[in-house]
């Protein structure tokens, strides 16, 4: 067996599992709190991707340069993406709040053609070149043919943004807002706790960590356009459900396990059948497990 | 005494039927106030009303603060209504099952506190004092209820009596100055019943609270209240001191039925 070849498929696998889990805790965390599934998340991805492809731009113009770009790139793409976040809900979500669940996943399919419309029209339907914003760092120069720095740089940020969120969760107001909310949110509201305000920071943080996924990813491979949100939502979407859906580290797990069956099926099988691979794995764990690997079946009231 | 909480001609329909037909009730400051009747005659959905679960179809929900201005309160949102002051505990036990039993007061804690997402993520000096200070109250309400030793313990983990003196702390917490219980001894045994009857008058003399309670233990509800108002088929049929409701033909028929259709 190729050792070589096998870490560098396990690598690849951790690449693309933490990037799907960025975007699948966006999912997750909206879907715990509001039941609601949010199809546009994708497209906060692909928004996010957009405004650091022309913020890169715009600075490389202005002279600035290399990790700069990079940091700068992301702090404008997340705000914007955040902004975006909590205009889709108040217009596309809170107003169908108490109206039967099939309403809002209409209402978020609509947003999601509507936003990927919008960009190919103000953008263009052509693939974009996105600049390489990750350097390759010279420490890394002896592995780089197993794990490239873009691949480091991705494993950490997204690393560093899962500890972040859990810490978020576990210590502070608004994480204990989230949960409360989460599990009861009438009591929440009785209580004290500003619903609507939590479910838009939900949406915040959820539409930040997809933009942070969207600025890493365009750098890692390349090129960009309006289409790249539907793919990635929909791998999201699985890794969510695969993981458990409103469980946050389900997602991280289901991400994971999406990210190295699909490295290995590609590098193993061929990358034809990728895509095969990941869905059967949901078919596969949904028949075995139907609430995920971390889900927990839910007792229905009747 | 000043009026706490004034409710006139409370009226709630669901569809064709009339949950609650203009019911009055009026809680002054240091009262235990009980609403009683049989089941189904529309107590819970009057408090449903009075916290903002529901909005009423008519009436006037008011509440009066001490030291602020009074306020109609129909149709707020209940994080709103909580915030003016008034608290509730639920028929059935609602707590967040898998948060501690700290977290769950300190929930309620923090509709007190000023601290938003920005703080949150600096952590500040104000932010790191006001959690303390949150923690702190937190652990002196859960003292007072008897559970600080199982602070750290997850709330679906407690024994049931145990849950029921947490959500009352949980709605202690928020500062309020009228304490809605919806049940308190619903389920419990005798020995805890005359605990939580202890506990619920130590909360009015100690806390500066007054208490509007739903109870069907007619014990209890004897013991402890003040003023007494009976529900039936949503209708308000009597009210006065347990003495007067004691001896009130009316709530007796209510409760026992009439001869004739036994």
């Amino acid at each position: 067996m190729d050792w070589a070849y096998f870490v560098e498929l396990l690598c690849s696998g951790l690449v693309r599992g933490s990037i799907y889990a960025l975007i699948a805790l966006g999912y997750t965390m909206v879907y715990g709190i509001i039941q609601l599934i949010n199809f546009a998340h994708g497209e906060i991805y692909m928004i996010g991707a957009f405004v650091a492809l022309i913020v890169s731009g715009a600075l490389t113009i202005y002279g600035f340069s290399g990790v700069s770009i990079l940091v700068l790139a992301a702090l404008i793409a997340a705000v914007y993406a955040a902004a975006y976040g909590i205009t889709l809900e108040r217009i596309a979500y809170r107003p169908l709040r108490g109206a039967p669940r099939l309403s809002p996943l209409i209402s978020a399919i609509g947003a999601s053609l509507f936003l990927q419309n919008y960009v190919l029209l103000a953008q263009t339907p052509d693939f974009l070149p996105f600049p390489a914003l990750i350097p390759d760092f010279e420490f890394m120069e002896p592995i780089a043919h197993i794990v490239g720095s873009p691949e480091l740089v991705i494993l950490v940020v997204t690393t560093l943004t899962m500890i972040g969120l859990t810490v978020l969760i576990k210590h502070t107001k608004i994480g204990k807002a989230m949960r409360a909310t989460q599990q009861d949110m009438i009591m929440a509201r009785l209580t004290g706790v500003n619903v609507d305000r939590v479910i838009s920071v939900t949406f915040v943080i959820g539409s930040v960590l997809a933009a942070i996924g969207g600025v890493l990813v365009g750098s890692y491979i390349g090129q960009i356009n309006f289409y790249i949100g539907f793919m990635v939502g929909v791998k999201a979407f699985t890794a969510a459900v695969l993981g458990g859906i409103g469980n946050i580290p389900g997602a991280v797990i289901g991400a994971l396990v999406l990210g190295l069956t699909e490295a290995f099926a590609a590098g193993y099988v061929s990358s034809a059948y990728e895509d095969v691979f990941a869905f059967g794995l949901l078919v596969l764990i949904l028949i075995v497990r139907p609430a995920g690997i971390l889900g927990k079946a839910v007792k229905q009231k009747v | 005494m000043s009026v706490l909480l004034e409710v006139k001609g409370l009226t709630m329909d669901f569809g064709g039927l009339r949950a609650v037909d203009s019911v009055g009730l009026e809680v002054r400051q240091g009262e235990i106030v009980a609403l009683i009747g049989p089941n189904g005659a529309g107590k819970t959905t009057f408090f449903n009303c009075v916290t903002g679960i529901y909005t009423p179809t008519g009436g006037d929900v008011l509440v009066h603060p001490p030291g602020k201005k009074t306020r109609r309160i129909n149709g707020l949102k209940p994080n709103v209504i909580t915030t003016t002051g008034m608290a509730r505990t639920f028929q059935n036990i609602r707590l967040f099952p898998n948060m501690t039993v700290l977290e769950n007061v300190m929930i309620g804690r923090h509709c007190r506190t000023t601290t938003n997402i920005i703080g949150a993520v600096l952590r500040g000096k104000r932010t790191r004092a006001q959690e303390r200070e949150t923690i702190e109250k937190s652990y002196r309400l859960l003292e007072k209820v008897g559970l600080a030793e199982l602070a750290g313990e997850f709330a679906n983990n407690l024994p049931y009596g145990a849950q029921r003196r947490l959500e009352i702390a949980r709605a202690m917490a928020t500062d309020p100055f009228l304490l809605l219980l919806d049940e308190p001894a619903a389920g419990m045994n005798p020995q805890e019943t005359h605990e939580l009857d202890a506990l619920i008058v130590r909360i009015r003399n100690e806390g500066n609270m007054s208490i509007l309670l739903i109870e069907h233990d007619m014990k209890l509800v004897m013991n402890i209240s003040d003023r007494i108002y009976v529900m039936e088929y949503g209708k308000e049929i009597a009210k006065g001191t347990p003495q007067e409701i004691r001896n009130n033909p009316k709530v007796i028929e209510a409760y026992l039925g009439e001869e004739v259709h036994a």
